[in-house]
């Protein structure tokens, strides 16, 4: 039988900073090991799939796009809207759940783990579930002959910011509503165009000139410019610091919505 | 006084918007001592337990926790609590003995320290076998334990329990009282709420009688019997009850120590339950059904405040 006393637990007498972040990746991650198979179709078989049956099937009539074949053409843009639709989904549902269902984070509030901590964790983990997803679908490409430049490795860190840019605020959103009915409206207003009309399968100069500032608000185009510059190994067409600009704006401005609105909704 | 106190409470108060939930209470809890919130649903006892565990901001008054201040020192007050909330907030997707060793990372335990120690809670709360299991499948009563064990991986200076045993089974209460009582032998802070007078008695050393955000008593389960109640309690129920209770009350009049007319029976309070039931028969009253018991905290409560704990 157990007794207390028996191990005396050993803690910091003022915990580092870092320290509760830590623990909140580390449960996404076990999360993550019990869970992962289920995501595989999503985020790795599918855009295979995209690319297999849109570049190279639809390819042959398309022909080549912007001087390069289709194929190599899209890859930048199936990559990033891989990442994008992970980071909508991971910060959806599961975040609303553990608010309302699970109650995971009121859980972790209960702890010495404050919102930001949560928020900080959700985010370093979903920039490690979208950095394993581009590696896998990176090295199946490099078969297809779909890359065409070393700077290919600057997606790592262009997914990574895309994530920051995106999840913060999807984050911040699935904090603020009581229904997932509003997910709904998020799907079909934002989701939606944000991936028909952000570059991933056609140029946005093919849009009518009305509708192009929605690719250019989206943070999905400069993800999906600066990915293809690197892939094609040739220069965007905005200057680099604007797009990563734009991308850290995002960023940015949903961590602080992300941490404030999790802090409210924590604390009542 | 105020220094030893884990929880030392002046006029504390917690409203939302208009509505106040925490009405100026006052609170003071020794180290070692298992205190209780007796009351009903909505009696502000969840709201004031959440203002201990740091989580929920006082509107007004003095609230010091540890000897800390839970504005200021919030988190560092919560690493030395163990909380098990009113409603579970277990990860259903992890694993029972996972959703220790994942909580106690929170507290900043390392990982081979957690793993040990979630064995040694599992065993305490007789969850050993269950440890690889998934957390879905598990009853009421065994998800209760697990969440007391994950309140207790950080070990504790104080333990928050609020109504530890809500909606579980007459044998899967006895089970989790029964590893609160050892915890409690052990010398463990716990302060817990609950709306079961049996579980308030059995468990706790003190307790405060809590209604509409306002603490109406305070004092040992005994003491509180003694003051408020008498020794026994006479359940007198008619065959043509419900409307007419009140009249037979007036005929009672006299009878012990006070007359309590309730919508399906009449209480007598008396300390000699018997010698009252004589009375009654001697006054020419034939109750159908007739029941002497002990006085409880559910005749305190009725005492204090007209009403039932549980409706
Ligand atoms: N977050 C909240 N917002 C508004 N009202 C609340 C909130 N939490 C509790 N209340 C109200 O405060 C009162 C006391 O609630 P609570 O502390 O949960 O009581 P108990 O735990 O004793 O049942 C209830 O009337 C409840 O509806
Ligand atoms: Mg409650």
């Amino acid at each position: 039988m157990m007794t207390t006393e028996s191990t005396p637990v050993t803690r910091a007498a003022d915990p580092p900073r870092l320290r509760p972040v830590v623990a909140i990746v580390e449960r996404y991650l076990t999360l993550y090991r019990r869970l992962w198979q289920a995501s595989v179709f999503s985020s790795f078989i599918l855009p295979i799939l995209f690319l297999v049956s849109i570049g190279i099937g639809v390819g042959g009539y398309v022909g080549s796009v912007e001087g390069v074949d289709y194929l190599s053409w899209i890859v930048p843009g199936v990559l990033v809207s891989t990442a994008f639709q992970i980071c909508v989904g991971e910060s959806t549902y599961p975040v609303l759940g553990d608010f309302k269902w699970v109650r995971a984070y009121h859980a972790m509030r209960a702890a010495p783990v404050s919102p930001k901590d949560i928020v900080h964790g959700h985010l370093i983990y979903m920039i490690f579930r979208v950095e394993l997803a581009i590696a896998a679908f990176l090295l199946v490409v490099v078969f297809f002959d779909g890359l065409h430049s070393p700077w290919a490795l600057a997606t790592v860190p262009i997914c990574a910011l895309l994530t920051a840019a995106v999840v913060t605020p999807v984050a911040a959103f699935a904090a603020s509503i009581e229904s997932d009915s509003y997910f709904a409206l998020l799907f079909r207003f934002v989701v939606i165009p944000a991936t028909l009309f952000s570059g991933v399968f056609f140029p946005v100069e093919q849009l009518p000139a009305a509708i192009r500032p929605v690719a250019y608000a989206s943070p999905v185009w400069h993800a999906v410019e600066l990915s293809r510059a690197a892939t094609l190994g040739r220069a965007p067409g905005w200057p680099i610091l604007v797009h990563v600009g734009y991308l850290l704006l995002w960023a940015v401005v949903g961590l602080i919505a992300a941490r404030r609105v999790f802090a409210r909704r924590l604390e009542d | 006084m105020a220094d030893q106190s884990l929880i030392f409470a002046r006029g504390l108060v917690k409203r939302f918007g208009d509505f106040t939930a925490v009405d100026g209470i006052d609170l003071d809890v020794a180290p070692g001592e298992a205190f209780g919130f007796l009351g009903p649903n909505g009696a502000g006892k969840s709201s004031t337990m959440r203002m201990i565990g740091c989580v929920s901001r006082p509107t007004a008054g003095q609230l010091r926790i540890l000897g800390m201040d839970p504005v200021r020192d919030g988190t560092r007050i919560r690493a030395r609590l163990g909380v098990c909330p009113q409603l579970d907030n277990l990860d259903p997707d992890l694993s029972v003995r996972e959703n220790l060793t994942t909580y106690a990372r929170y507290f900043g335990v390392s990982r081979a320290e957690a793993r040990t120690r979630a064995d040694e809670l599992l065993e305490f709360v007789q969850l050993s076998d269950r440890a690889n299991g998934k957390v879905e499948p598990l009853s009421g009563g065994m998800k209760r334990r697990l969440t007391i064990a994950r309140a207790m991986v950080n070990d504790p200076d104080l333990v928050l329990l609020d109504e530890p045993t809500t909606g579980l089974d007459p044998q899967a209460r006895h089970l989790v009282w029964e590893r609160l009582f050892r915890l409690k032998q052990r010398g463990t802070t716990l302060v817990l709420t609950t709306h079961y007078m049996d579980e308030a008695e059995q468990l706790c050393d003190r307790l405060v009688v809590m209604d509409g955000g306002k603490i109406v008593a305070e004092g040992s389960p005994r003491s509180l019997i003694q003051n408020y109640s008498t020794a026994e309690v006479v359940e007198l129920r008619f065959a043509d009850g419900l409307d007419s209770n009140a009249q037979y009350a007036a005929k009672l009049d006299g009878i012990g120590e006070r007359v309590d007319p309730l919508p399906d029976r009449v209480l007598l309070y008396a300390d000699d339950g018997d010698e009252a039931v004589a009375e009654v028969h001697r006054r020419g009253l034939t109750p159908a059904s007739v029941l002497v018991r002990r006085s409880t905290l559910e005749d305190v409560f009725l005492h204090l405040t007209g009403r039932t704990l549980v409706d």
